[in-house]
């Protein structure tokens, strides 16, 4: 059905009315647009998780993001490198075709396809064998304990369909070619993508060959991209859409005083945190010439105990963080109790500079984005006054996101001394974490492609290789915990807080928010 | 005459070249649309081939004059978000903020020209004071606080109308509309006064000092000493000879509210052309920018253009002192 077609299709709808009288409509806006719905396109949260309703994985993860099967029934780990996957029987996709070990070998090979942006969901070396129709063996090269963690977002799509319209191969995001079929869906999943136009506007219906049971109501999604803030607040207050994501910290009062409408905040599993150049020989940006302050960890202190997180809580975040001690959420890795944050103590921070042969501070340029996380500009703010107050004088550089990750990350030469940035580990793990972050590097990333100030643990690096294939949880998160406290003793970098979600919901809705920040219709229930 | 249009073109060539020119170098520099392409996971060596892919590494001149050749054929590339040619996404827009800016044109004349010529006719009158007054807050107010505070009012405490899009839209095959549903005909009504109200107090003040201009001249005293109607005299003699800057003015100043839709269209959330622009703004869509910023600076020249030529067909002098000098 092509989009004028569809568009008539709404328009007669229109004249007749809206179907049987009570069909539960979700109208729901978020700040960004649904661009292209290949699902291997982009690796990025909110498009990831709107194709979530679309389409499924082999897993998928529940209310609290337990990992339960979905495409696959079960799987077991035959032997250390070989894991088998039994396929669920009788799922089709939306298009009628249906669903088999071919599609999964597809879609591996799919994955790992040059153009994805989601190669990281497999090992590279990975074999994808068919044993039948329903049972698929993955061979690794080396024990992995989590290859199927970031499974939920590896969507699986139809070989055949596929082939059909073209999308053998990924649509990358930078694909100058124009595709039609990147716009294109076949999931297996509870809802279907009913109509699309990117930056306006996209309906989805439920699907009525679903395998599993639809615990909401939803009958009918319209989702509309509104960047404005106060347009979109506006929009919820009016009760003219449903749902919003996110609300700005400054408006959830207003939501919550307003009788049609709450605020749902919770954390998100995103930690924010500021890093260290310590790779290299002389900050660029400061006035110590001839070494690197930031190659001596009691500086790295010092910055750390002049920081006053409580206040950056309060006051910046207007309560809407979790301070936190690790680079990882309490959500994801249950050792995390153990870890307190060095306290806040400006007079201990003050003699560690000192002692490190700055008793005068000394002056350092700071880099951070104004766009990308919550308050993240003012946050820069705040961590700038504070360090004023040990004698540290910081040059704030604040700009677009596009500017910044173009300074700081790899494109750029990693051009930064100190900075702040917020990570997600993409596999729910904190191995992600080791190797991205804390991974020692090279020049051009190899190793740890965003540490971008380089510090460098032997150790970690050590552990972090026994953390691959250590098969048995209880010794893995023993590992983890010794790579943790060496990052927490040397302060690696210091974790400030993961921010929280804010949606904004209509009262006669109800939902789960899950911290992964997924916006998932099966779970909505819109009451009378 | 001949040659007077062809400076005129060659100027306007000149114009467009200029305006590439500032627009291909300034979205050099507004960041690296890479890292807005990809994920934050992508490693060093994907991002590198993309910037190939995308032509980011050839020399600067030849990127510009690749640029100026396509867009001499309408193409100004793929949208990196959409992976549509651009020329299409346009005029996939263009309808919406066309009907837009036509609308709140129509708003600022017909609402516009009867208070001119009210606080025209009735100088001191209390209500002829307000007008002025409130057109003041009209044109000092920003555009999008306008648009924040009537969605505040009519949208959220009145409920009245809606606070964003566009309605249900009809598909005419060439041209999707919301003028024909009742929900866009409402969609509408917030945005047009939105835009058009800094362009209705602009015509009000205008036929308002041509009115009080006109009814000093000596047509008019002859005409009220003729006895003819307070009427025939304001409207059938003085309005219809203030009509004509009126008509000049509001021809020229159509481009900029197609121009300047971009504030209120985000505000509202209407999805043309100025959305689409602010969004790839937001997504560093070069092309589109690139398309957008094009698009607009062709209107104004063809406007100006019009206009100029229009001039000398209406007065000779214009004609001899463009051949003289």
């Amino acid at each position: 059905m092509t989009l004028r077609n569809v568009t008539v299709a709404a328009a007669i709808a229109c004249v007749l009315g809206f179907g049987p009288a009570d069909a539960k409509t979700l109208r729901w806006a978020f700040q960004g647009q649904l661009g292209a719905l290949d699902p291997y396109t982009l690796n990025e949260t909110f498009t990831l998780g709107q194709l979530g309703n679309v389409y499924e994985g082999l897993t998928r993860r529940g209310k609290d993001l337990a990992i339960e099967p979905a495409l696959a029934e079960s799987w077991e780990i035959v032997e250390p490198t070989r894991w088998r996957f039994k396929l669920r029987e009788g799922v089709k996709f939306a298009n009628g075709n249906d669903f088999n070990a071919d599609d999964v070998v597809f879609s591996a090979e799919r994955v790992l396809s040059e153009n994805s942006d989601l190669k990281t969901r497999l090992p590279a070396d990975v074999k994808v064998e068919k044993v039948d129709d329903y049972t698929v063996d993955f061979v690794l090269s080396s024990p992995n304990p989590i290859l199927h963690y970031e499974w939920d977002t590896w969507y699986i799509m139809d070989k055949e369909w596929s082939e059909e319209v073209g999308l053998t191969n990924v649509v990358s995001a930078s694909d100058t070619a124009s595709s039609k079929a990147a716009f294109m869906s076949n999931g297996t999943g509870p809802y279907v993508i009913e109509s699309h136009e990117p930056g306006v506007k996209t309906v989805y219906k439920p699907n009525p060959d679903w395998w599993d049971e639809i615990e909401g109501n939803i009958d009918e999604v319209v989702f509309t991209p509104i960047s404005q803030d106060a347009t979109r607040v506006a929009a919820l207050l009016s009760g003219e859409v449903d749902l919003v994501d996110p609300v700005p910290v400054q408006d959830i009062e207003r939501v919550n005083a307003s009788d049609n409408a709450d605020a749902m905040t919770g954390p998100e599993l995103r930690t924010v945190f500021l890093g260290f150049n310590s790779i290299r020989d002389e900050l660029p940006t400061s006035d110590v010439k001839g070494k690197n302050p930031f190659q001596d960890a009691n500086v790295r202190k010092a910055f750390y105990q002049a920081i006053d997180i409580e206040a950056i809580k309060s006051k910046v975040m207007r309560g809407l963080a979790t301070p936190s001690a690790l680079l990882i959420s309490p959500l994801l890795f249950e050792g995390s109790g153990e870890f307190e944050r060095h306290p806040y103590d400006p007079e201990a921070a003050k003699k560690l500079l000192a002692d490190a042969g700055y008793p005068d501070g000394f002056t350092v340029g700071m880099d951070c984005p104004n766009d990308r996380y919550v308050n993240d500009e003012a946050i820069c703010q705040a961590v700038a006054a504070m360090l004023a107050r040990i004698g540290v004088k910081v040059d704030l550089n604040a700009q677009t996101k596009s500017k910044y990750f173009g300074k700081v990350l790899a494109t750029g030469g990693y051009d930064t001394d100190f900075y702040l940035l917020g990570w997600t580990p993409g596999s729910f793990d904190s191995y992600n974490i080791l190797v991205n972050l804390a991974g020692c590097r090279d020049e051009t990333g190899k190793g740890g492609p965003f540490n971008l100030g380089g510090w460098c643990s032997p150790e970690v690096d050590e552990l972090a290789k026994q953390i691959l294939v250590e098969n048995d949880p209880a010794k893995r998160d023993q590992l983890i915990a010794d790579a943790y406290t060496i990052m927490h003793e040397q302060v690696s970098h210091i974790p400030l807080h993961q921010q929280s979600l804010a949606w904004g919901k209509s009262k006669k809705l109800d939902l789960v928010q899950r911290a992964d920040n997924q916006v998932l219709f099966k779970w909505m229930t819109l009451n009378d | 005459m001949a040659v007077f249009i062809l400076r005129r073109l060659a100027q306007s060539v000149l114009v467009m070249l200029t305006v590439s020119l500032i627009a291909f170098a300034m979205f050099r520099y507004i960041g690296d649309p890479v890292n807005q392409m990809v994920g934050v996971d992508t490693t060093p060596e994907q991002r590198a081939a993309l910037r190939e892919a995308l032509g980011l590494n050839d020399s600067v001149y030849v990127q510009f004059v690749r640029f100026v050749w396509n867009a001499l054929h309408f193409d100004f590339g793929i949208s990196y978000q959409f992976k549509q040619p651009v020329g299409e996404l346009i005029l996939s827009r263009l309808p919406a903020t066309l009907e837009l800016s036509i609308a709140s044109a129509i708003f600022a004349l017909v609402i516009g020209i009867p208070m001119g010529v009210y606080t025209g006719i009735n100088r001191d009158a209390w209500l002829s004071k307000l007008f002025l007054t409130v057109s003041l807050v009209g044109i000092s107010l920003p555009t999008f606080l306008i648009g924040i505070l009537l969605i505040f009012i009519f949208a959220v405490n009145l409920r009245l109308l809606p606070s964003f899009g566009r309605g249900d839209v009809i598909d005419l095959g060439f041209w999707r509309t919301g003028l024909l549903t009742a929900s866009g005909l409402k969609a509408l009504i917030l945005p047009a006064i939105t835009l058009g109200l800094f362009q209705m107090t602009l015509i009000m003040r205008l036929v308002r000092s041509e009115m009080l201009e006109v009814l000093r001249t000596d047509y008019i005293k002859f005409a009220r000493a003729r006895g003819l109607s307070e009427r025939a005299i304001n409207f059938g003699h003085a309005l219809k000879n203030t009509l004509i800057p009126v008509i000049t003015v509001t021809g020229l100043q159509l481009g900029a509210i197609i121009a300047f839709a971009i504030i209120t269209e985000t505000v509202f959330q209407w999805p043309g052309m100025g959305l689409l622009f602010l969004q790839a703004v937001q997504n560093v869509d070069i092309p589109i920018m690139a398309a957008y910023l094009m698009l607009i600076a062709f209107l104004f020249v063809v406007i100006n253009l019009t206009v100029d030529i229009l001039y000398t067909v209406v007065d000779p002098r214009v004609r001899i002192g463009g051949s003289a000098t």
